[in-house]
């Protein structure tokens, strides 16, 4: 049985599109949602409520529907919770109801139904609180399981979503008349515009309304608005784009659905589009949403707002009922009402209002409307779909009608909720009985149309075009508002009764199934403030934040309290207006992609040799190198310490912070800034520097080399690279500005390998240039310079060490090291040279007792780690005066020193917390804790760094390394953290 | 939040990290007592309301700024180069 108009309507009828609604076939029409499309074909029940399971139809026609949630699409694509009245129809599209077991019709857990007087607000608080143990167990598996909406897919999103941003000098939101005339008088000026809608079509109200304006049908108008600003360069069109959010600094948050409406996105385009569009001035024409009227059955299939009724009519011509009430408290639902009667239907009107205007009765009269005024809706009949109404008449006495359609007025809710974003409190108006946007709006937004409290059509089309105008002036654009416009201005205001007139079910939130007695009971609980109704109640706490249900729920709040709505107060709309998916929110950052990640000049190298990576920071580099009939990765990591102790290895450093700096005062800046002395630091020389944070803690360390005497290159290490430069940066902007310095960082202009072994000598000799001395004597341990290599390609050299073996950094321009590491390589075959990863690295430097990252952990000073020595006396430095606090010389902190295990095949663990030999292993006698470990291919036993307190005079004591969380302990000796070549003699030749 | 760089334009303000108040000034020298350096390190009034706060364009200019901000509103009402700033006071100190 069709519900559809033989004629009228925006849908296109030469196209008839095929869907699926649970399993069924229908048709409908391009240019219907699906609410509209299932309308059409007679289907009014589409889901069952969340808490109740009560059969549900569709409330709305729009964004604000809390009722006809569908899961959309099948497999990966499937969305739940998606509102039928906002999905635009599509050949093929198939939908599901929710929240139902086995089937719509029959839903099993609607049998708790009968159970209903004993779940009411406040039902699981007081229900499931003992035994304690049961409710992670039984209860909130079986709560989960009963309430709740529908499935998510389960399955990786197979689309893909993007984030943009959009930069405009006035942002229009809405396209209704109030916003297409803000849009057109701004456009005009030549303002860069920007007009969002959430609809696919433009027109707001008007295509839900038969209006005129300028004496001719709104149609025209409307299509001669768009064909304007269609032609305009400057201004930009976004329909199906909502506007869900206002941030700071003109800032809007906004979500383009660029392929919700096809069956999957066209190739290489995005499902949606996260849009930050940064307006100079944002001009809001949200509308407003119409709010249901309180009485029992109010959320049956069948009951509707009477402004979605006029949108089924007149958008989509479809007649949603053939026997209808139009139950109202103000003179729009009389709209309705003429509508369906000239759309064919039998209507009853029936109005709170004890006495209305005469027009309006003339023009129901003409009709041959029924009206009963001073009347209220009492209940519905019918559990799947409506069927009939009873009446409290003026007189006391019930009348029951029959009929198909109950559609509901209760006045209008301006959307103001973007207009609260910024913390703004909304302000009530008595006259309109509504709350209006906050006096205090977000910077450079103004409202306009119903958005605004202002619901006539020549006034929104004046407000709007004047708003446009002054925004675009604001930019500094020679706007002119538009010329008046005459229409008629349509009465929007109510009287509005908020109180039911029977004690059955009446929903005041459809969504979250709160009803009047749960208010009531939260008012009998005292829970009457409208922040702890809502948590009591949860009222206004579903995804559709309360659009439809919260003023009828605050009202009714501030009745059964005897105050004033006012007074009463109503809670803040946060972002976003419509629910956002996580997807267009983390746009392409999913996966591997969640970060961007950097690689080294040399990582295909790297790849070819079958390096297993390892994430420090941002950057991928290498960590060791297996190689086929390796048990683990220790197998990998031995050999390529060997290979360095024993001959030679070459390891990409790439990654370590590079910043070059320059100018007269640059070594005074070094003196500032690092713990130890610069100026005596000769031109082509190296030093090690050590520099601490302003409170006294060790911050980074590194090698800086003197590469001129007004130029130096610093390294920093890999994880500090970014806070170091930063902080160089304040150091000299900010603390000592007269400094004659610049610095940049280098660290992606240079790539450098660390050469190591007591071949490196021998392999650096077949990379650098013939010209260029490398013997001890010319080029000896710490010194530094440039050289070329390659035939005449700049580079530098650094004879640093890391491994405590002959080594040195070569680092060339990022350009050839791809190059530069396969000329090491080539150069090092007759030494058996291997690329060492990180692994080995650690390795090596924990067998030479240097601290890196895991000993500069931000809680350690210079004198803990063994390194007070450099602090200079002679100047001042960051963190000088602060370090020196008496607690920070205390000699029992835990202090930098070495540990072997007693038993030499005990593996030791970082991590683990040290107890004096005899103590028990609690909190109370910890002594400090292991920092990093390592087994040590040159001794063949595992070896470990630590901070112990007292800890350099404890050499040679045995006491206990415990870790708790994997139940070991064992005896450790305390020693030198410099195991192997404590007297440097393989560093220096 | 979009902070107005004196030498980029308004920008989004993921391009910048905050440090905090702008107000301490740092005891140079080897003069710079103990309690002086305490209540440059580590007392912040923490205001809820106008603050002069430091910010860095790392994602630009790598300049340092003085952003003077509502930290109720995040309103800004002022930014200039904290370099500026620094020299001015050096001047207006010496």
């Amino acid at each position: 049985m069709s519900y559809r108009l033989p004629s009228g309507g925006r849908i296109d009828r030469s196209r008839s599109l095929q869907f699926k609604f649970d399993g069924r076939s229908y048709r409908g029409f391009q240019g219907d949602t699906l609410a509209s499309a299932l309308l059409a074909n007679g289907v009014q029940l589409v889901g069952r409520s969340f808490k109740y399971h009560r059969p549900r139809g569709i409330l709305s026609a729009g964004s604000e529907e809390p009722n006809a949630l569908v899961e959309l699409r099948s497999g990966a694509r499937r969305e739940p919770n998606t509102r039928a009245t906002t999905v635009e129809l599509y050949d093929g599209l198939e939908a599901a109801s929710q929240n139902r077991w086995p089937s719509l019709r029959f839903d099993l857990l609607s049998l708790t139904a009968p159970l209903s007087p004993f779940m009411g607000a406040g039902f699981y608080y007081k229900t499931f609180m003992w035994p304690a143990a049961f409710w992670e167990k039984l209860y909130e598996p079986l709560i989960r399981r009963a309430a709740g909406l529908g499935c998510a897919a389960g399955l990786p999103d197979p689309d893909h979503y993007e984030k943009a941003f959009l930069y405009s000098d006035v942002l229009v939101i809405g396209a209704g008349p109030a916003g297409l005339a803000a849009a057109l008088a701004a456009g005009r000026s030549g303002a860069r515009v920007v007009l969002c809608d959430e609809s696919f079509e433009f027109g707001g109200r008007l295509l839900s309304e038969r209006r005129e304006i300028d004496g001719a049908p709104a149609d025209a108008w409307l299509a001669a608005v768009k064909a304007e600003l269609a032609s305009m360069p400057e201004v930009r069109l976004m329909p199906r784009t909502t506007v869900f959010g206002v941030y700071d600094g003109g800032t809007y948050g906004a979500l383009e659905r660029v392929a919700d409406h096809l069956p999957e996105p066209p190739p290489h385009q995005p499902r949606q589009r996260y849009w930050q569009i940064i307006a100079k001035r944002a001009v809001l024409a949200s509308g407003a949403i119409e709010r249901p009227i309180v009485f029992g059955g109010n959320d049956r299939p069948g009951v509707m707002l009477a402004g979605a009724v006029r949108t089924y009519i007149n958008r989509f011509g479809v007649v949603p009922g053939r026997q209808c009430v139009v139950v109202t408290t103000g003179d729009d639902g009389w709209r309705t009402a003429y509508d369906l009667q000239s759309a064919g239907a039998n209507v009853a009107i029936v109005d709170a209002r004890k006495s209305v205007g005469p027009a309006l009765l003339a023009k129901a009269d003409k009709a041959g409307i029924r009206v009963l005024l001073g009347a209220q809706a009492k209940a519905v009949h019918g559990r799947m779909l409506v069927a009939g109404l009873d009446v409290v008449l003026e007189s006391g006495a019930t009348e029951y009608l029959p009929c198909d359609l109950v559609a509901m007025s209760n006045g209008w809710n301006p959307a103001i909720h973007l207009t609260t974003h910024l913390g703004g409190k909304p302000a009530w108006d008595a006259a309109r009985f509504a709350f209006l946007p906050p006096q205090a709006l977000p910077p450079g937004l103004s409202v306009v149309g119903a958005a605004s409290g202002e619901y006539g059509l020549a006034r929104g089309l004046e407000q709007g075009g004047a708003a446009g105008a002054s925004a675009a002036q604001d930019c500094g654009f020679d706007a002119v508002p538009l010329p008046q416009m005459r229409a008629e201005d349509d009465g929007r205001d109510a009287s509005p009764v908020w109180m039911p007139v029977t004690s059955k079910k009446a929903f005041v939130d459809f969504q979250n199934d709160v009803t009047a007695s749960d208010v009531q009971l939260a008012h009998r609980e005292g829970f009457c403030a409208v922040e702890h109704l809502k948590r009591y109640t949860t009222l206004g706490m579903a995804t559709d934040q309360g659009k439809t249900s919260n003023v009828a729920g605050h009202a009714m709040m501030a009745a059964l309290c005897g105050v004033d709505i006012a007074r009463a107060g109503t809670t803040v709309f946060r972002p976003p207006y419509t629910p956002v998916a996580i997807g267009a929110l983390a746009g392409h950052h999913r996966g591997k992609d969640f970060r961007p990640y950097r690689l080294t000049p040399s990582h295909d190298f790297a790849r070819e040799q079958g390096a297993v990576f390892v994430e420090t920071g941002l950057w991928l580099r290498a960590q060791y190198f297996p190689q086929a009939g390796d048990r683990d990765w220790l197998d990998a990591v031995v050999r390529e310490v060997n290979a360095v102790r024993s001959s030679v290895g070459v390891c990409d450093v790439s990654t370590l912070g590079k910043i070059d700096i320059q100018g007269a005062d640059a070594a005074e800046f070094l003196n500032r800034v690092y713990i130890n002395g610069w100026t005596n630091l000769a031109v082509g020389k190296a030093r090690y520097g050590l520099m601490l944070r302003e409170d006294g803690f060790v911050m980074d360390d590194g090698t800086t080399a003197r590469l001129g005497e007004t130029h130096f290159v610093m390294t920093t290490t890999t994880a500090n690279a970014v806070r170091v430069m930063q902080h160089l940066e304040f150091c000299h902007q900010v603390l000592w500005p007269s400094l004659d310095v610049r610095m940049v960082s280098v660290t992606e202009q240079w790539a450098q390998y660390s050469i190591a072994g007591p071949r490196a000598r021998d392999v650096l000799r077949g990379v650098v240039d013939p010209q260029y001395d490398l013997s001890n004597e010319a080029f000896p341990y710490l010194a530094s310079g440039a050289v070329t290599v390659g035939g005449g390609i700049a580079a530098r050299l650094f004879r640093i060490s890391f491994s405590g073996e002959l080594a040195y950094e070569l680092a060339v321009p990022a350009s050839y090291g791809n190059a530069a590491i396969r000329a090491i390589m080539e150069a090092g075959k007759p030494y058996g040279i291997r690329p060492y990863g990180t692994e080995a690295l650690g390795v090596m430097r924990i067998e030479k007792g240097h601290v890196a990252g895991n000993e500069l952990n931000g809680q350690t000073t210079a004198r803990d780690l063994g390194l007070g020595k450099m602090m200079s006396g002679k100047k001042d430095y960051i963190g000088r005066v602060m370090a020196a606090r008496p607690a920070l010389l205390d000699t029992s902190r835990p202090r930098f020193v070495g540990f072997r295990p007693v038993n030499t095949a005990d593996r030791l663990r970082a991590g683990s917390h040290f107890v004096s030999a005899g103590k028990p292993a609690t909190a109370e006698n910890d002594e400090g804790f292991m920092t990093s470990v390592a087994y040590s291919p040159t001794l063949q036993h595992w070896v470990g760094l630590g901070l112990l307190r007292n800890g350099p005079e404890r050499v040679g004591e045995v006491i206990r390394c415990v870790d708790p969380l994997r139940g070991e302990a064992m005896d450790v000796e305390v020693c030198s953290p410099v195991f192997v070549d404590p007297k440097e003699e393989r560093l220096r030749v | 939040m979009r902070i107005p760089c004196p030498y980029c334009g308004e920008r989004d303000r993921r391009e910048f990290t905050v440090l905090g108040d702008a107000d301490p000034v740092r005891p140079n020298g080897m003069d710079a007592d103990a309690g002086a350096m305490f209540e440059y390190v580590y007392p912040r009034t923490n205001a809820a309301g106008p603050a002069r706060e430091f910010w860095y364009h790392g994602s630009g200019c790598h300049a340092w700024l003085v952003v003077e901000r509502d930290t109720r509103t995040h309103a800004i009402n002022k930014v200039i180069s904290a370099r500026q700033a620094a020299l001015s006071r050096e001047q207006g100190g010496a």
